[in-house]
């Protein structure tokens, strides 16, 4: 017996619009369906209408999470078009902003997969912590989230010589922290036994998806921008890029805690090499040509390109996201795997849809269509760990 | 490799095929190719050079047609080579490289509903952004629209 699975398209808690048609048999996922386009705001037409000041500010809004890696990729196109290079104070304050993102958009990641898991200590634990960072680039910046720090030839504003040792505090805060929930997702037996050997993507076919970041990474393809192409101050810090070769859910999510070492050890090594200078060219005007800017985002290479006729205007905005790339490698990852696990592979991408709106189970042969809720879907999640708990008699 | 090693390589494999090599600084390289030779080029610097395909971008152009720029890096090096191909109005059309890379799937879709290209041997021509309803030849991002 076949059946269809809807799942979508929009998931309020991470604002995620997103359709997948899961097609199962019995309680196997034969076959994925993604639609994407419920949200799709016309972002690179209506950069055409802004002046190059003004897009760093539009593909801010792309993402709410991330909000700070598209800046970072269109300051990078921009620049490239130009041929700017920004001041070195003002690279290793868009390092630290970029890094201190990393981490909270990772534990934010940690946070949702232990609720969806059935674990709401680390939910909430995680989201304690998390306060320590978002409490930093609230100081640094003056905002929790879209920082608006970042412009063509600079940042807009400075950190401050008084903030330092409260940045270095809090790093010193986050690292036994991050031990924490380290031990708490690796030494863990049944989050191994519910993530190890699922939703595998080969390395084979993370190639042929193209994907990115922390999705690519934990398959064995060793791509990271920082180091590959290296912008902004990544190429004067020390730092390691986390590769494993399992390619399941729990690689990806070893491969994220493992990155925010990283991070914490760029935001310090930042810190102690910052020197005082100006952190702003004050660009007036950007050549005709063609420009492309990469950054790192915590879920993957951004990637912009920008096509300037010489206005004041792009005459071309091309954007492309991580999740581009990531979400469609799911139509290989979720085959094979039951619906509660299934589910939680589309999670470990990190388009996070643990927040699944409504559910609906079609049984083609029956032509009987029922309608479930989300939070059904979180059930089945949590009664597959419970089950593995009893399993594992812990 | 080494970005040398690749560039001798491309340049020997593909001589007289490639219409403009033109480097914007050491790490954009922008390479004008016939639309003919797209799959080819693609599954050279794909398969055999183990490139990775980052996306395409296409734009309207005042030449009278739709140029569309495919972005490729080779893994861990700062180079992204890009093919540009320029597909003629009014009926822009080329080769689609899904079989190739299974990656360009998504855009491939949504630049047809965008632009009214058409890719060829497309496995899965539908739309990816916009409604299924919307109506024919009607493309949001043409200029002449």
């Amino acid at each position: 017996m076949s059946e269809i699975i809807p799942i979508g398209p929009y998931h309020p808690l991470q604002e995620e619009p997103e359709f997948f048609r899961l097609h199962v048999e019995g309680e196997k996922v034969v076959k994925l369906e993604i639609e994407l386009g419920y949200n799709h705001r016309g972002i690179e037409k209506l950069a055409e209408t802004k002046s190059w000041d003004q897009v760093v500010f539009l593909v801010e809004r792309i993402c709410g999470i991330c909000s700070t890696s598209h800046p970072a990729a269109s300051t990078n196109a921009m620049e490239d078009l130009g041929g700017i290079e920004a001041p070195e104070r003002a690279q290793y304050i868009r390092t630290i902003i970029c890094e201190l993102e990393r981490i909270h958009s990772h534990l934010l990641w940690l946070g949702l997969a232990g609720h969806f898991i059935g674990y709401n200590t680390v939910w909430m634990w995680v989201w304690k912590y998390r306060e320590i960072v978002c409490d930093l680039l609230d100081k640094i910046t003056g905002n929790r989230q879209s920082y608006a720090m970042f412009k063509v030839g600079g940042v807009r504003r400075d950190i401050l010589e008084d903030d330092i040792p409260w940045i270095r505090a809090s790093m010193d805060k986050l690292k036994p922290v991050l031990d924490l929930f380290k031990g708490a997702v690796m030494d863990d037996p049944v989050i191994r036994a519910r993530t190890r050997g699922v939703g595998i993507l080969t390395n084979e076919m993370a190639k042929q998806y193209c994907v990115v970041g922390p999705t690519a990474r934990p398959s064995g393809v060793a791509i990271d921008v920082r180091k590959d192409d290296p912008y902004f101050a990544y190429g004067m810090v020390d730092f390691d890029i986390v590769v494993l070769e399992e390619g399941d859910v729990f690689a990806k999510a070893v491969c994220r805690i493992l990155e925010m070492y990283e991070s914490v050890k760029i935001i310090e090594q930042c810190i102690d090499k910052m020197k005082p200078g100006i952190i702003d060219l004050k660009i007036k005007e950007l050549p005709a040509g063609e420009g492309i800017g990469r950054a790192e985002a915590p879920r993957g290479e951004v990637y912009h390109y920008c096509l300037s006729d010489g206005s004041n205007f792009p005459a071309r905005y091309k954007v492309r996201a991580p999740s581009y790339t990531n979400i469609a490698s799911n139509e290989v990852a979720c085959v094979g795997e039951t619906v509660a696990d299934a589910a939680l592979v589309l999670a470990a991408v990190d388009p996070c849809y643990c927040c699944t709106e409504r559910l609906v189970v079609v049984d083609h042969d029956n032509r009987r269509e029922q309608v479930l809720q989300g939070n059904t879907l979180i059930q089945l999640s949590h009664e597959r760990t419970k089950q593995i708990r009893k399993e594992l008699g812990v | 490799m080494t970005w040398n090693e690749i560039k001798a390589d491309i340049k020997g494999a593909f001589d007289g095929k490639i219409l403009k090599w033109h480097e914007h600084n050491d790490t954009r390289i922008y390479v004008d190719i016939e639309p003919a030779d797209l799959v080819e080029f693609s599954r050279y610097i794909f398969e055999k050079l183990g490139s990775r395909f980052i996306i395409a971008s296409a734009v309207d152009t005042p030449r009278g047609g739709i140029e569309i720029l495919y972005h490729f890096d080779f893994f861990k090096l700062p180079q992204v080579f890009s093919l540009r191909v320029f597909l003629p109005k009014p009926k822009p059309e080329v080769e689609s490289l899904a079989s190739v890379i299974k990656g360009t799937e998504w855009i491939e879709r949504e630049m047809a509903e965008l632009f009214g290209i058409t890719f060829s041997n497309h496995p899965n021509p539908v739309h990816l952004l916009l409604p299924d309803d919307w109506p024919e030849g009607n493309y949001p991002l043409r200029r002449d629209q």
